[in-house]
């Protein structure tokens, strides 16, 4: 379970996070919405340690992430992100791109890597790419690529920030479908997203941020048809 | 007519086998490149790394290896050798170009890494990072892979200048090429042949390095 208690964030004078209070349950899946500069993707940050929090408390399987004594890269393997950039290792091969974690991490040797990557990559449709380098690949695929690679850790939670804001049109489906997939095999996932009807089918609940609170927090399908605040329906009715 | 044969004649054309004496000196230019260009380039990769790591390397370092960058090598040279004598350990000549080659090359390489390590977007670290990597491991499978490749060009011009201006050590009396082109000047009075020749070797030092590292640059594109 992600908890998150009272966790304020802020980048010198700017509050992005406000007394945030969140939990996600084991299986679920919780799409984030709201506009630009919401905290919604910071949200994500301080969850695996990449952002420091200035109060509160976020506790990951009952680990406190901002404690001193937290080995933040053993907990980073329980937690995938993709971001909104794929950030593909350009240098590796598609099937090293996966492997390298496995291997340099969890000191996996370079065959168990391996069928560990493969595994992964043709999971998300990429199994005929392994042999390829990432410069090679679409937008999408690459994408899929980074979703593989963070899978390949076998992380208890996946973390998506906008993964597909990045993207041409035409490929913004393919990662989808790669989520739907993943939320097929029960991972526990917050998914940053803009894609509202996304959200609405793919998961348990949404919460809506606003100026770094959550304004709304509902099952999916009741916050998009009825929302009850009229920032909610303001956003809504924008973005639909 | 008759007299010429009582004059002694100082000056002797230039013979073949002085070709041995000039590649024993072009031995040493690339003995003290060699020297100059890997150990430079060592430091130079931490220097680079400490410029972009730390605020406060980039403020005191910095400024030290911009003395180095900025004062002409020959003035270095000298004074760094002409200055352990008046302490009292003399230096030969040999040793105080490679200590002065060695700062001048790290200097310069290390705004090229420190340049490396930021042309890796910071996203990219964050994602290796937030696959469980430490610091360490980012840096040495992520960010340096892919800094090397970023620097490889701009350091290729560093490492080919530095092999050129090893000649100035020559004023120190260590025995490179372009000392010993100018002791057979002296001898010969035929400067324009072995100037050529010289610079032919310097050629040949200079060109294997250009091939080398654009064959790298080839091998190491990204498809």
């Amino acid at each position: 379970m992600i908890e998150l208690q009272n966790v304020d964030k802020s980048f010198g004078e700017l509050n992005v996070l406000k007394s945030i209070n969140l939990n996600v349950e084991k299986g679920e899946v919780l799409s984030v919405i709201g506009a630009s500069g919401s905290g919604k993707s910071t949200m994500l940050y301080c969850i695996n340690a990449l952002e420091k929090i200035q109060g509160g408390n976020i506790l990951v399987d009952g680990i406190n992430v901002h404690a001193a004594g937290t080995d933040v890269n053993k907990l980073r393997q329980k937690i995938g992100m993709v971001f909104q950039q794929w950030n593909s290792f350009p240098h590796l091969s598609v099937l090293d791109n996966v492997a390298l974690a496995p291997k340099i991490v969890l000191g996996k040797s370079k065959n168990e890597a391996r069928e560990i990557a493969e595994k992964h990559l043709r999971h998300v449709g990429l199994g005929d790419k392994i042999d390829t380098y990432p410069t090679r690949m679409s937008g999408g695929q690459q994408q899929r690529l980074a979703i593989a690679r963070a899978l390949a850790m076998e992380p208890s939670y996946m973390l998506f920030d906008e993964v597909t804001s990045a993207l041409d049109p035409e490929l913004v489906g393919e990662v989808l479908d790669t989520l739907r997939l993943l939320r097929e095999d029960g991972m526990t996932m917050i998914v940053v997203t803009h894609e509202i009807n996304f959200a609405r089918d793919v998961s348990d609940r949404i919460a809506f941020f606003h100026q770094g609170i959550i304004e709304e927090l509902a099952p999916a399908k009741e916050l998009v048809n009825s929302p009850k605040s009229t920032r909610t329906q303001q956003f809504l009715s924008k973005v639909l | 007519m008759s007299e010429s044969a009582n004059v002694i004649q100082f000056f002797t054309g230039f013979r073949l086998n002085d070709l041995p004496f000039l590649a024993q000196a072009a031995g040493n230019t690339l003995l003290i490149s060699v020297i100059a260009i890997s150990i430079g380039t060592v430091f130079g990769c931490l220097f680079g790394w400490a410029l972009y790591a730390s605020k406060y390397a980039r403020y005191i370092l910095g400024s030290i290896l911009d003395v180095f960058r900025s004062v002409p090598l020959i003035i270095q040279l000298l004074l760094f050798f002409n200055f352990f004598p008046i302490l009292g350990f003399p230096l030969d000549p040999f040793a105080a170009g490679c200590v002065v080659l060695i700062v001048y090359m790290s200097s310069l390489v290390a705004q090229v890494a420190r340049g490396g390590i930021e042309a890796v977007p910071e996203s990219m670290r964050r994602a290796s990072r937030s696959l469980g990597m430490s610091y360490f491991q980012d840096m040495r499978y992520v960010v340096w892979p892919i800094g090397v490749r970023a620097m490889l060009p701009a350091w290729t011009g560093v490492a080919l200048g530095v092999l050129k201006d090893s000649a100035l050590v020559s004023v120190l009396g260590y025995l490179e090429l372009l000392r010993a082109s100018q002791i057979l000047i002296t001898r010969t009075q035929e400067p324009f042949i072995i100037l050529a020749i010289v610079g032919a070797f310097y050629f040949a030092l200079s060109y294997p390095i250009g091939k080398i590292t654009a064959k790298l640059e080839k091998r190491w594109q990204y498809d």
